[in-house]
Protein backbone atom coordinates (compact mmCIF):
# COMPACT_ATOMS: atom_id res chain seq x y z
CA UNK A 1 0.00 0.00 0.00
CA UNK A 2 1.60 3.57 -0.94
CA UNK A 3 -0.11 6.23 1.12
CA UNK A 4 -0.63 9.33 -0.75
CA UNK A 5 1.31 11.78 1.06
CA UNK A 6 0.03 14.77 -1.14
CA UNK A 7 -3.45 14.50 -0.93
CA UNK A 8 -3.35 13.63 2.88
CA UNK A 9 -4.67 15.97 5.36
CA UNK A 10 -5.35 14.55 8.54
CA UNK A 11 -5.94 18.38 10.32
CA UNK A 12 -8.83 19.76 8.31
CA UNK A 13 -10.44 16.13 8.30
CA UNK A 14 -10.62 15.77 12.05
CA UNK A 15 -11.51 19.33 12.17
CA UNK A 16 -14.24 18.28 9.71
CA UNK A 17 -15.29 15.49 11.09
CA UNK A 18 -15.69 17.28 14.57
CA UNK A 19 -17.83 19.67 13.05
CA UNK A 20 -19.81 16.63 11.52
CA UNK A 21 -19.76 15.08 15.28
CA UNK A 22 -20.88 18.83 16.66
CA UNK A 23 -24.40 18.54 14.27
CA UNK A 24 -25.30 14.92 15.25
CA UNK A 25 -24.76 15.84 18.61
CA UNK A 26 -27.20 19.03 18.10
CA UNK A 27 -30.03 17.30 16.23
CA UNK A 28 -30.15 13.89 18.78
CA UNK A 29 -30.22 16.22 21.41
CA UNK A 30 -31.77 19.48 20.29
CA UNK A 31 -34.55 17.87 18.39
CA UNK A 32 -33.87 13.61 19.18
CA UNK A 33 -33.71 13.04 15.85
CA UNK A 34 -30.55 10.58 14.16
CA UNK A 35 -28.59 12.57 11.53
CA UNK A 36 -28.38 10.56 9.11
CA UNK A 37 -28.92 12.35 5.34
CA UNK A 38 -30.11 9.53 3.76
CA UNK A 39 -33.73 9.24 6.10
CA UNK A 40 -33.56 13.09 6.17
CA UNK A 41 -33.46 13.06 2.59
CA UNK A 42 -35.90 10.26 1.73
CA UNK A 43 -38.47 11.46 4.51
CA UNK A 44 -38.46 15.31 2.91
CA UNK A 45 -39.39 14.26 -0.82
CA UNK A 46 -41.79 11.71 0.57
CA UNK A 47 -43.36 14.80 1.76
CA UNK A 48 -44.56 13.11 5.19
CA UNK A 49 -46.82 15.02 6.94
CA UNK A 50 -45.86 17.26 9.70
CA UNK A 51 -42.67 15.61 9.70
CA UNK A 52 -41.01 17.26 6.49
CA UNK A 53 -40.58 20.92 7.13
CA UNK A 54 -37.41 20.31 9.52
CA UNK A 55 -35.93 18.17 7.16
CA UNK A 56 -36.21 20.34 4.34
CA UNK A 57 -34.68 23.19 6.50
CA UNK A 58 -31.87 20.77 7.10
CA UNK A 59 -31.47 20.17 3.45
CA UNK A 60 -31.31 24.09 2.82
CA UNK A 61 -28.91 24.54 5.64
CA UNK A 62 -26.58 21.76 3.81
CA UNK A 63 -26.95 23.54 0.57
CA UNK A 64 -25.71 26.64 2.16
CA UNK A 65 -22.93 25.30 3.45
CA UNK A 66 -20.90 25.50 0.18
CA UNK A 67 -21.35 29.26 -0.70
CA UNK A 68 -20.47 30.21 3.13
CA UNK A 69 -17.56 28.05 2.65
CA UNK A 70 -16.53 29.35 -0.40
CA UNK A 71 -16.81 32.57 1.22
CA UNK A 72 -15.16 31.79 4.81
CA UNK A 73 -11.95 30.01 3.07
CA UNK A 74 -12.29 29.49 -0.83
CA UNK A 75 -13.83 26.41 -0.90
CA UNK A 76 -13.43 25.31 -4.56
CA UNK A 77 -15.98 23.87 -6.71
CA UNK A 78 -15.97 20.03 -6.36
CA UNK A 79 -14.62 18.41 -9.36
CA UNK A 80 -17.21 15.50 -10.67
CA UNK A 81 -14.45 12.82 -12.93
CA UNK A 82 -17.60 10.88 -13.48
CA UNK A 83 -19.56 11.22 -16.31
CA UNK A 84 -23.72 12.10 -16.44
CA UNK A 85 -24.26 8.08 -17.27
CA UNK A 86 -22.06 6.99 -14.25
CA UNK A 87 -23.69 9.87 -11.69
CA UNK A 88 -27.27 8.43 -12.78
CA UNK A 89 -26.59 4.94 -12.11
CA UNK A 90 -24.18 6.06 -8.81
CA UNK A 91 -27.24 8.40 -7.51
CA UNK A 92 -29.85 5.53 -8.44
CA UNK A 93 -28.21 2.80 -6.26
CA UNK A 94 -27.13 5.00 -3.59
CA UNK A 95 -30.22 6.37 -2.94
CA UNK A 96 -32.00 2.84 -3.21
CA UNK A 97 -29.20 1.31 -1.01
CA UNK A 98 -29.47 3.82 1.84
CA UNK A 99 -33.05 3.23 1.79
CA UNK A 100 -33.36 -0.20 1.77
CA UNK A 101 -30.45 -0.76 4.50
CA UNK A 102 -32.24 2.17 6.97
CA UNK A 103 -29.16 4.34 6.56
CA UNK A 104 -25.92 5.60 4.46
CA UNK A 105 -22.21 7.18 5.62
CA UNK A 106 -23.80 9.45 7.63
CA UNK A 107 -26.93 7.48 10.01
CA UNK A 108 -24.69 4.51 9.77
CA UNK A 109 -21.23 4.97 9.62
CA UNK A 110 -20.94 8.35 12.17
CA UNK A 111 -24.35 8.19 14.01
CA UNK A 112 -24.92 4.12 14.31
CA UNK A 113 -21.42 3.64 15.30
CA UNK A 114 -21.19 6.51 18.23
CA UNK A 115 -24.41 4.75 19.05
CA UNK A 116 -22.35 1.26 19.00
CA UNK A 117 -25.48 -0.76 17.32
CA UNK A 118 -24.16 -3.73 15.82
CA UNK A 119 -26.67 -3.39 12.90
CA UNK A 120 -25.05 -0.34 12.14
CA UNK A 121 -21.42 -1.77 12.27
CA UNK A 122 -22.30 -4.31 10.25
CA UNK A 123 -24.08 -1.95 7.57
CA UNK A 124 -20.61 0.27 7.63
CA UNK A 125 -18.54 -2.66 7.49
CA UNK A 126 -20.29 -3.86 4.06
CA UNK A 127 -21.09 -0.90 2.13
CA UNK A 128 -17.32 0.09 2.98
CA UNK A 129 -16.58 -3.51 1.83
CA UNK A 130 -18.38 -3.05 -1.66
CA UNK A 131 -17.48 0.44 -2.37
CA UNK A 132 -13.48 -0.74 -1.80
CA UNK A 133 -14.63 -3.38 -4.49
CA UNK A 134 -16.39 -1.31 -6.86
CA UNK A 135 -13.52 1.05 -7.13
CA UNK A 136 -10.80 -1.30 -7.40
CA UNK A 137 -12.79 -2.84 -10.29
CA UNK A 138 -13.15 0.48 -12.00
CA UNK A 139 -9.44 1.78 -11.48
CA UNK A 140 -7.87 -1.28 -11.50
CA UNK A 141 -9.76 -4.09 -13.80
CA UNK A 142 -11.82 -2.10 -15.82
CA UNK A 143 -9.99 1.01 -16.12
CA UNK B 1 -40.93 25.80 14.34
CA UNK B 2 -37.65 25.54 16.68
CA UNK B 3 -37.33 22.11 14.82
CA UNK B 4 -37.22 24.43 11.32
CA UNK B 5 -34.71 26.53 13.11
CA UNK B 6 -32.67 23.49 14.82
CA UNK B 7 -32.64 22.07 11.48
CA UNK B 8 -30.87 24.34 9.58
CA UNK B 9 -28.69 25.06 11.79
CA UNK B 10 -27.61 21.28 12.22
CA UNK B 11 -27.43 21.28 8.14
CA UNK B 12 -25.02 24.12 8.02
CA UNK B 13 -23.31 22.88 10.32
CA UNK B 14 -22.49 19.59 8.79
CA UNK B 15 -22.07 21.14 5.64
CA UNK B 16 -19.33 23.05 6.87
CA UNK B 17 -17.96 19.90 8.32
CA UNK B 18 -18.26 17.95 4.96
CA UNK B 19 -16.19 21.03 2.91
CA UNK B 20 -13.63 22.04 5.68
CA UNK B 21 -13.22 17.97 5.58
CA UNK B 22 -12.95 17.39 1.79
CA UNK B 23 -15.50 15.17 1.86
CA UNK B 24 -17.58 17.17 -0.38
CA UNK B 25 -14.85 16.63 -3.08
CA UNK B 26 -15.28 13.17 -5.11
CA UNK B 27 -11.59 12.80 -5.99
CA UNK B 28 -11.32 12.89 -2.32
CA UNK B 29 -13.67 10.48 -1.35
CA UNK B 30 -12.60 7.97 -4.12
CA UNK B 31 -8.52 8.52 -3.01
CA UNK B 32 -9.18 7.01 0.14
CA UNK B 33 -11.65 4.17 -1.26
CA UNK B 34 -8.83 3.13 -3.49
CA UNK B 35 -6.83 0.92 -1.19
CA UNK B 36 -4.71 -0.41 -4.03
CA UNK B 37 -3.92 2.87 -5.91
CA UNK B 38 -1.97 5.90 -3.64
CA UNK B 39 -4.18 6.15 -0.33
CA UNK B 40 -5.27 8.82 1.21
CA UNK B 41 -6.40 8.43 4.60
CA UNK B 42 -8.09 11.59 5.37
CA UNK B 43 -11.41 10.04 5.76
CA UNK B 44 -10.96 7.75 8.76
CA UNK B 45 -9.93 11.27 10.57
CA UNK B 46 -13.15 12.50 9.40
CA UNK B 47 -14.97 9.49 10.66
CA UNK B 48 -13.10 9.58 13.88
CA UNK B 49 -13.72 13.35 14.41
CA UNK B 50 -17.10 12.80 13.98
CA UNK B 51 -17.56 9.79 16.19
CA UNK B 52 -15.16 10.73 18.91
CA UNK B 53 -18.18 13.82 19.74
CA UNK B 54 -21.00 11.99 18.49
CA UNK B 55 -20.37 8.91 21.06
CA UNK B 56 -21.37 11.18 24.53
CA UNK B 57 -24.17 12.96 23.18
CA UNK B 58 -26.11 9.89 22.04
CA UNK B 59 -24.83 8.33 25.23
CA UNK B 60 -26.40 11.32 27.08
CA UNK B 61 -29.21 11.25 24.64
CA UNK B 62 -29.76 7.68 25.73
CA UNK B 63 -30.63 8.61 29.39
CA UNK B 64 -33.05 11.56 28.76
CA UNK B 65 -36.74 11.54 28.08
CA UNK B 66 -36.29 14.32 25.78
CA UNK B 67 -34.73 16.83 23.57
CA UNK B 68 -34.27 20.35 24.48
CA UNK B 69 -37.09 21.58 22.38
CA UNK B 70 -39.56 19.13 24.42
CA UNK B 71 -40.12 16.28 21.77
CA UNK B 72 -39.00 12.67 22.54
CA UNK B 73 -35.79 11.50 21.95
CA UNK B 74 -36.24 9.11 18.97
CA UNK B 75 -33.61 6.55 18.63
CA UNK B 76 -33.60 3.18 16.39
CA UNK B 77 -35.14 0.31 18.34
CA UNK B 78 -34.56 -2.15 15.38
CA UNK B 79 -32.21 -4.86 16.60
CA UNK B 80 -32.76 -7.83 13.63
CA UNK B 81 -29.51 -7.70 11.20
CA UNK B 82 -31.45 -8.69 8.19
CA UNK B 83 -31.82 -9.00 4.18
CA UNK B 84 -32.60 -5.58 3.64
CA UNK B 85 -29.82 -4.10 5.93
CA UNK B 86 -26.84 -6.03 4.01
CA UNK B 87 -28.42 -6.14 0.75
CA UNK B 88 -29.04 -2.24 1.32
CA UNK B 89 -25.72 -1.75 2.32
CA UNK B 90 -24.55 -3.83 -0.23
CA UNK B 91 -25.79 -2.00 -2.89
CA UNK B 92 -25.42 1.51 -0.99
CA UNK B 93 -21.41 0.66 -0.86
CA UNK B 94 -21.47 0.19 -5.11
CA UNK B 95 -23.17 3.48 -5.36
CA UNK B 96 -20.50 5.69 -3.55
CA UNK B 97 -17.75 4.04 -4.65
CA UNK B 98 -19.12 4.27 -8.46
CA UNK B 99 -18.97 8.29 -8.45
CA UNK B 100 -17.03 9.26 -4.41
CA UNK B 101 -20.96 10.77 -3.69
CA UNK B 102 -23.12 9.97 -0.74
CA UNK B 103 -26.12 11.62 0.15
CA UNK B 104 -24.83 14.17 2.05
CA UNK B 105 -21.67 15.89 0.27
CA UNK B 106 -24.13 15.37 -2.80
CA UNK B 107 -26.38 17.82 -1.42
CA UNK B 108 -23.55 20.08 -0.37
CA UNK B 109 -22.48 20.02 -3.58
CA UNK B 110 -25.45 21.36 -5.25
CA UNK B 111 -24.88 24.46 -3.27
CA UNK B 112 -21.50 25.07 -5.48
CA UNK B 113 -23.90 24.89 -8.81
CA UNK B 114 -22.21 21.76 -9.74
CA UNK B 115 -24.39 20.05 -12.68
CA UNK B 116 -22.98 16.40 -11.66
CA UNK B 117 -23.87 17.02 -8.31
CA UNK B 118 -27.76 17.64 -9.78
CA UNK B 119 -27.65 14.78 -11.83
CA UNK B 120 -26.40 12.46 -8.86
CA UNK B 121 -28.58 14.17 -6.17
CA UNK B 122 -31.99 13.52 -9.05
CA UNK B 123 -30.99 9.91 -9.69
CA UNK B 124 -30.49 9.41 -5.66
CA UNK B 125 -34.39 10.92 -5.01
CA UNK B 126 -35.45 8.68 -7.87
CA UNK B 127 -33.69 5.46 -6.26
CA UNK B 128 -35.00 6.63 -3.09
CA UNK B 129 -39.10 7.20 -4.19
CA UNK B 130 -38.48 3.50 -6.07
CA UNK B 131 -37.37 2.00 -2.78
CA UNK B 132 -40.71 3.43 -1.08
CA UNK B 133 -42.71 2.17 -4.20
CA UNK B 134 -41.36 -1.25 -3.48
CA UNK B 135 -41.71 -0.65 -0.30
CA UNK B 136 -45.39 -0.02 -0.17
CA UNK B 137 -46.24 -2.52 -2.66
CA UNK B 138 -44.68 -5.33 -0.41
CA UNK B 139 -46.27 -4.42 2.83
CA UNK B 140 -49.31 -2.58 1.77
CA UNK B 141 -50.63 -0.16 3.80
CA UNK B 142 -47.53 -0.23 6.73
CA UNK B 143 -44.47 -0.07 4.30
CA UNK B 144 -41.02 -1.50 5.15
CA UNK B 145 -40.13 0.45 8.65
CA UNK B 146 -38.31 3.61 7.56
CA UNK B 147 -36.62 4.22 10.26
CA UNK B 148 -33.27 5.59 9.97
CA UNK B 149 -30.15 3.75 11.06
Amino acid sequence: MTIDWANFAPLPALAGGLLIGCAAALLILGAGRVLGASGIVGGAIEGRKGDAAWRWSLIVGLIAAAPLSRALWGAAAPVFAAGWITLIVAGFLAGFGARLGSGCTSGHGVCGLARLSPRSAVATGVFMATAFATVFLVRHVVG
Amino acid sequence: MARNALGLIVGLIFGLGLCLSGMYEPAKVTGFLDLAGRWDPSLAFVMGGAIAVALPAFALARRRASAWIGVPIDLPTKRAIDAPLVVGAAIFGVGWGLAGVCPAPGVVDLGFLSPGAAIFVAAMAAGMLTWRAVADRRLPGRGLSAQDA
